[in-house]
């Protein structure tokens, strides 16, 4: 039988999920957005910020605060060398050579972290204490906590940005408008920079907060990055709010299918809703 | 202020504009003309970097912008309207102004995170300045609304705040009345006549003849991508090629 509790608990884990989820399809919005491509080094990043937390607490024996900091900062910096030195040489506007030399610069991304961190998993500790919360009946990981928390303050910091910087606007416009945004002196090198920027933060971030949960390895990124490009396309791919909900979507049911058929079927049942919802809204929940 | 020195744009081999040389004089209003398909566009996006001129120089104040990418000729001061109007659809009517004075933002993305008070108080004067253009336009009422959902002639003179905000050194037109009833017409007519007088440098397109004759004090006729004639509108009203660009030939219809 199955109590009210227990709905709680596959509900707090769905949301937990989703909120990685999110992060990582709102990197895959980001960037598609300002260039139109689907950046697949997006699954790198998440890796990424992994492994640099990892590094940045045992070899530099660094708190978690500042750990965390260094690590969603650090994969923001080797983003944008992705882009100036992987992406800009390429002196291409087309969408298919991008797309294709981001799965080039993933693989090498993935062999290089192969290289320093080698390929045996590794365990990162969480932010703060193992003991779960009880809420509602539920045991609530502190993690889970962290994750939900950091999700949101990432929201409302990529919203202020957006909605509230001259940068932001910037890059709404070049999403808006490409040639537009060039007549009014918008230069689309430092936006496409930007976007990669804050790619590699949300991904880094995303890395940093559900490794402790999962384990840590070079590939960690590659499942869960293609689950928040999933999430991206439930929500409409580019859409913000739809980044956000299609993550949460897909954590919810993935946790749900889990906890009241079988683990076996989360994938399953996931992604037959997101087969179903793009037969029928092919541009996604919240798609333009 | 511009001079063109042989700018000539080829697509394929197809030559649009060949040898192409005027000079667009500081604090005049030069209007193109010529018959559809005589390259005017081309040669508005050849000015603005938003296509390449195969060769020729393109100088703004003696300095050659032929090769320079559209965000930097932009920001040497370059603004410019559309035919078919190249607005952000998503972003509200006030935004559309704001992304108009980019080029004053030094929007360094270490400065935007850092939040200096003068920049939040820069950010308050470009902000005042485009709401004073939205009144300009008489769009002050619409400022919130996603440009979108605007009439046609708003949008219209949406574009022209959008170009005219950051005062620009030359400002180009592609077409502003295209699609305009009389009233919206005698509207931009008269915005025009108010930049003129203001002493902005205008390069303006258009098929409205009443228009071009009234305002500008150069004309330059385009037919078939070459210059048939430049000069004064009474003069260029005289000119047997124009007449002829125009008209056709007296002698075949005769």
């Amino acid at each position: 039988m199955y109590t009210t509790s227990d709905f709680f608990q596959f509900v707090v884990a769905g949301i937990t999920t989703g909120a990685i989820y999110a992060l990582i399809a709102l990197g895959f919005s980001v960037v598609h957005n300002t260039m139109g491509i689907v950046n697949f080094v997006q699954v790198d990043f998440v890796s990424l910020g992994g492994m640099l937390m990892f590094s940045a607490l045992l070899a530099l024996g660094l708190p978690m605060i500042p750990g965390l900091l260094l690590a969603v900062a650090g994969v923001a910096m080797l983003a944008m060398l992705v882009e100036r030195f992987g992406l800009r040489p390429s002196r291409s506007d087309n969408e298919l050579v991008l797309i294709f030399l981001t799965i080039g610069l993933s693989i090498i991304i993935r062999g290089a972290m192969k290289l320093i961190w080698g390929t045996n998993r590794m365990a990162l500790p969480p932010l703060s204490g193992n003991q779960p919360i009880h809420i509602f009946g539920a045991a609530v990981l502190p993690q889970a906590l962290w994750i939900m928390a950091l999700t949101l303050l990432a929201i409302v910091v990529l919203s202020w940005f957006f909605y509230r910087t001259p940068l932001g606007l910037a890059m709404r416009a070049v999403a808006s408008n490409p040639t537009a945004a060039a007549v009014v002196g918008i230069a689309a090198g430092r936006i496409r920079l930007t976007s990669y920027a804050i790619a590699g933060a949300l991904g880094g971030l995303a890395g940093v907060l559900v490794t402790p949960i999962t384990t840590l390895s070079y590939d960690v990124g590659v499942l869960l990055g293609l689950k928040g490009f999933a999430a991206a396309i439930l929500g409409g791919f580019g859409s913000f709010p739809g980044a956000i909900l299609g993550g949460v979507i897909l954590g919810l049911l993935e946790s749900l299918s889990a906890g009241y058929l079988s683990s076996g079927y989360k994938d399953v049942v996931a992604f037959i809703v997101l087969l179903l919802v793009l037969f029928v809204r092919p541009k996604g929940l919240l798609g333009k | 202020m511009l001079h063109l020195d042989g700018v000539s744009k080829q697509f394929g081999g197809l030559p649009a504009l060949s040898e192409v040389s005027f000079s667009v004089p500081r604090g005049q209003l030069t209007a193109l003309i010529g018959p559809n398909g005589a390259g005017k566009s081309t040669l508005i996006n050849c000015i603005t970097g938003v296509l390449q001129p195969t060769s020729g120089a393109v100088r703004l104040e003696g300095e050659e912008i032929t090769s320079l990418p559209s965000h930097a000729i932009a920001r040497c001061g370059v603004a410019r309207t559309f035919q078919n109007l190249k607005l952000f659809e998503r972003l509200t009517v006030l935004d559309n102004v704001l992304t108009g004075l980019t080029v004053e933002g030094g929007n360094s993305m270490m400065m935007a995170m850092l939040r200096l008070p003068y920049l939040r108080h820069r950010e308050r004067r470009l902000k005042l300045r485009a709401l004073e253009a939205l009144d300009h336009f008489g769009l002050s009422d619409k400022a919130q609304w996603p440009a979108s959902v605007m009439a046609y002639g708003d949008k219209k003179r949406l574009e022209l705040a959008r170009a005219t905000v950051s005062q620009p050194q030359l400002l180009l037109l592609d077409e502003p009345v295209a699609g305009l009833n009389a009233t919206e017409t005698e509207a931009v007519a008269c915005q025009l006549r108010r930049l003129r007088r203001a002493g902005q440098t205008l390069l303006l397109v258009e098929h409205d003849m009443e228009l071009v004759m009234k305002l500008a004090d150069q004309v330059v006729v385009l037919d078939s991508g070459c210059v048939i004639a430049c000069g004064t509108p009474d003069e260029v009203q005289c000119n047997p090629r124009v007449l002829e660009a125009y008209l056709g030939r007296m002698d075949a219809t005769a």
